[in-house]
């Protein structure tokens, strides 16, 4: 590989390693503010025991969020020194504003959030929540408006040297294609969450343990799958639109659309030939493509041909990755709705196919977002700015050697992270909640937790969570 | 505001608060780097939780400063970040691969059990090796990177001076000073006893590195020579390295018997100090004797932009970071917060709140996991 390919397989590695974090963070840290708000108006325990058990795990991913994320803030330029050149006075500030006003925010809120407990208030520790899951969509804002700018340029104008300067901020930020990708992917987090919210309240309801909570919130997180899933599907649907309006290539690479054609088909499954500029073996479904690309029986869509080769993308990854992506939206959609059947049913908590059902679709928001990134990144190849830079005139004066040396650390330890957020987290997450929602009596045997909990009632201590005797015991003194 | 920006006096302004941020972080990361840098030095299991204890709900908050730093670099001083970043490429990879682990070690090291030893590694380690590649960052900046038609032109090693490894070795007593100066602070008993001991012992390697750095940097480059020792500057100047010494001293003479926060608070003054002479040293450069902050600076247009939001939302951050270790004030104590299962579920602030728990003593928290926490009770 040489230094362009290098720096494109460690930026693509590093940035879709980090997806995930922000992706479940998002999802999760609203669902806290939504524990945390339910804890504080109605104050009843099965929230507080869902909410500290949440937050944990949050805790664990919104930690992988961040020391992945600060890799990218400086390989930009590390590895991009040409792309940075170019557009820094356009997309340094989107940047340094992601800082400002999100990273910020949920730094210093967030160490109240996990450990403020018994030092601030139920109503400061909902608001910390609040700038935390705020903090997080701020941060998905700016990054995809930047990200935005790389897919659908405007409000800038690229002097001799070929470096951008702004000349109208409102564009540059609010481009063409910026509202539908941040819908698409806050609600792409939201699903994710949810589901990975259902899969381990499933796996305990499977396992008949922890039932109060695993209940609560299995029901929560299926009525938030069943508004969100087909609400994913139709912003796709306009995104799609939005791409067939500015990135006509990108989105004929998605459909496998070789020639302009009236009234396209659309091609169920292929194997899109790059040297010969045509599918292979392709399943057809005569004027469908047409009808939900332009609403109508005859509309014309570009084909791929309307560029050389050389300034097409890598059609069969894009091809595949939009497969992939639509296949688990449906998935998820149909599992969506089946929860609803089995909840009008009554069967919802009994239907123990259900249950392990949703413990599969917990790792499919992720495959799916993965999938879908792959499709718009691959897919506005080979350029970086859309029509203007390409990648392979952005990269820094790095010798292949020492990328090749970082991309190889990156591999051993993001897959190291990776293995002890598994073991970790899967642990966190298969222990489960507490049960201080049920009455004492009805509790399995009278463990040291029972007599834990009882002893820390029996002082009325209302704020702490102590755990270890010796703040136990100064509790105690205190109160 | 375009207008507004367009002056010479700009530059000057985005220079300061870049100065300002990078001043920020080093103090802030500092103290938690430091605590890092001694973690394997404490003798008991039971120092280290109260050394975590008491920088975990901040250290998050320090490292933003690290981008704040990096996002503000490529908005106002764009040449900065484009030439520079490629010029540190392997001390900047390194230090990142070492942030993860240390940061990691925050998040993993309350789970584990059986190995916790290896995560207490990974936090001194990573601690160690961020600290270490910043001073060779430093090092090579003093020195200077080679440049050709506006981009970085040399290769990957060409970072490397002995003026960065002496650099890294002085910031390594540095951020230890700071870290034993907030655990004196913010720790009570053994762990302060350990942490005033050790404060010599960084005390004096600061000190010494200190001096290196600067007459080394006084030998090998000599624009830096220039700058300090030609009359009438010299003059000026004596009042940096005199109150230096001056705090160095005042350090020493109160680590046992001044107030708690001394050690800290003068460690942190003798940092700003530091950054001061480093300022006086590389003045005006952005990447040093190439680009100024004139010839550096991003557009009037980019830089109205940005100025907005750092004169409205800057001061915003600061305060709610105040406020954050304002609720965390007092000693460490172990976290209320997420974890153990066994938690009371009478709330937030209830009666024997808010601070009923952190007036006392750093008491080994029995962790987030759920299992310490539960064993922990009677």
């Amino acid at each position: 590989m040489d230094a362009v390919e290098l720096a494109r397989a460690q930026f693509a590695f590093t940035i879709g390693f980090h997806i995930l974090w922000p992706t479940l963070s998002i999802g999760l840290a609203w669902f806290c503010t939504l524990l945390s708000f339910l804890w504080w108006r109605t104050g009843k325990p099965v929230y507080h025991d869902l909410l500290r058990f949440w937050m944990r795990l949050f805790a664990l991913s919104f930690g992988m969020g961040v020391i992945t994320g600060i890799v990218l803030s400086y390989e930009i330029g590390t590895n991009w020194a040409g792309f940075s050149r170019s557009v820094s006075n356009v997309l340094g500030p989107m940047f340094m504003y992601e800082t400002l006003t999100a990273f910020f925010l949920e730094a210093g809120f967030i160490g109240i959030m996990l450990f403020g407990e018994g030092r601030v208030s139920k109503g400061m520790h909902l608001f910390s929540c609040l700038m935390v899951s705020s903090g997080a969509l701020f941060s998905a804002t700016w990054i995809i408006a930047a990200n935005s700018w790389m897919q659908t340029p405007a409000g800038a104008v690229a002097d001799a040297d070929g470096i951008f300067h702004v000349t109208d901020w409102w564009q540059a930020i609010f481009t063409a294609s910026f509202p539908y990708r941040l819908a698409h992917m806050v609600c792409a987090s939201f699903l994710t969450g949810a589901f990975v919210v259902a899969g381990v309240s499933a796996f305990h309801i499977w396992r008949r343990q922890h039932l109060v909570a695993s209940r609560a919130a299995f029901s929560m997180a299926m009525w938030l799958a069943l508004v969100l899933a087909p609400t994913q599907i139709a912003l796709g649907d306009l995104h799609g639109r939005n791409t067939l309006e500015h990135q006509p290539v990108k989105l004929a690479a998605m459909e496998g659309l070789w020639d302009t054609t009236r009234g396209p088909a659309m091609t169920v499954i292929a194997w899109p030939d790059m040297a010969e500029q045509k599918n292979l073996y392709a399943l057809d479904i005569p004027h469908l493509a047409s009808l939900y690309l332009t609403h109508s029986w005859d509309g014309e869509v570009a084909g791929l041909k309307t560029v050389p080769p050389a300034d097409q993308p890598n059609v069969p990854v894009v091809f595949f990755a939009f497969r992939i992506m639509v296949g688990i939206g449906l998935a998820l959609l149909a599992t969506a709705v089946t929860g609803l059947v089995l909840r009008l049913r009554g069967r919802l908590f009994h239907a123990r196919w259900f249950h392990l059902l949703a413990m599969g679709t917990t790792p499919l928001g992720f495959l799916g977002v993965l999938a879908g990134w792959t499709v718009t990144e691959a897919g506005r190849q080979p350029w970086i700015i859309y029509g203007h830079l390409r990648t392979a005139e952005a990269v820094a004066p790095v010798t292949a050697g020492a990328v090749t040396t970082s991309l190889l650390i990156f591999f051993a330890v993001y897959n190291l992270l990776l293995l002890s957020f598994l073991w970790f987290a899967g642990r966190t997450a298969l222990k489960g909640p507490a049960d201080t929602s049920l009455p004492t009596r009805e509790r399995p045997g009278l463990d040291r937790t029972n007599v834990g909990l009882s002893a820390a009632s029996a002082t009325a201590s209302a704020s702490f969570s102590s755990s270890s005797p010796a703040a136990g015991t100064l509790e105690q003194a205190g109160a | 505001m375009i207008e507004l920006m367009q002056g010479p006096h700009v530059p000057l302004v985005f220079a300061a608060v870049a100065a300002f941020c990078v001043t920020v972080y080093v103090l802030a990361d500092g103290l938690d780097l430091g605590v890092g840098i001694l973690f394997l030095a404490a003798p008991r299991d039971a120092d280290r939780d109260a050394m975590m204890a008491s920088i975990e709900p901040v250290w998050d908050a320090n490292e933003t400063w690290l981008v704040m730093g990096g996002t503000l670099l490529i908005a106002a001083f764009p040449a900065g970040y484009y030439v520079l970043l490629p010029a540190f490429y392997l001390p900047i990879m390194f230090m990142l691969f070492a942030l993860i682990f240390r940061g990691i070690a925050f998040e993993f090291r309350l789970q584990a059990t059986r190995f916790r030893f290896l995560w207490d590694i990974a936090f001194f380690a990573g601690s160690l090796l961020a600290t270490l590649c910043q001073g060779l960052i430093l090092g090579g900046l003093i020195g200077g990177v080679p440049m050709q038609d506006g981009m970085f032109s040399g290769g990957p090693f060409s970072f490397f001076s002995l003026l960065g490894l002496l650099c890294g070795v002085g910031l390594v007593g540095g951020y230890a000073l700071i870290g034993a100066g907030w655990l004196i602070w913010k720790t009570v008993g053994a762990t302060q006893v350990f942490a005033r001991e050790i404060a010599h012992a960084a005390l004096i390697l600061t000190a010494v590195m200190m001096a290196l750095v600067s007459l080394w940097s006084a030998i090998t480059v000599p624009e830096v020579a220039a700058r300090w020792f030609a009359l009438p500057n010299l003059l000026m100047l004596a009042p940096v390295p005199l109150a230096t010494l001056a705090i160095l001293a005042a350090i020493w003479r109160g680590i046992w018997d001044g107030a708690e926060p001394r050690t800290f608070v003068l460690s942190l003054v003798v940092f700003a100090l530091g950054l001061v002479g480093l300022v006086v040293s590389l003045w005006p450069y952005v990447v040093p004797r190439h680009v100024t902050v004139w010839d550096g600076a991003a557009d009037p247009q980019t830089l109205a932009f940005i100025a907005v939001g750092l004169a409205i939302i800057l001061p915003v951050v600061l305060a709610y970071q105040a406020h954050a270790y304002w609720v965390f004030r007092g000693k460490a104590a172990p976290h209320a917060g997420y974890g153990g299962e066994t938690a009371p579920h009478g709330g937030y602030g209830g009666r024997a709140a808010p601070h009923g728990g952190h007036g006392g003593k750093a008491v080994p928290h029995g962790g987030y996991g759920g299992e310490a926490a539960g064993s922990a009770h009677p």
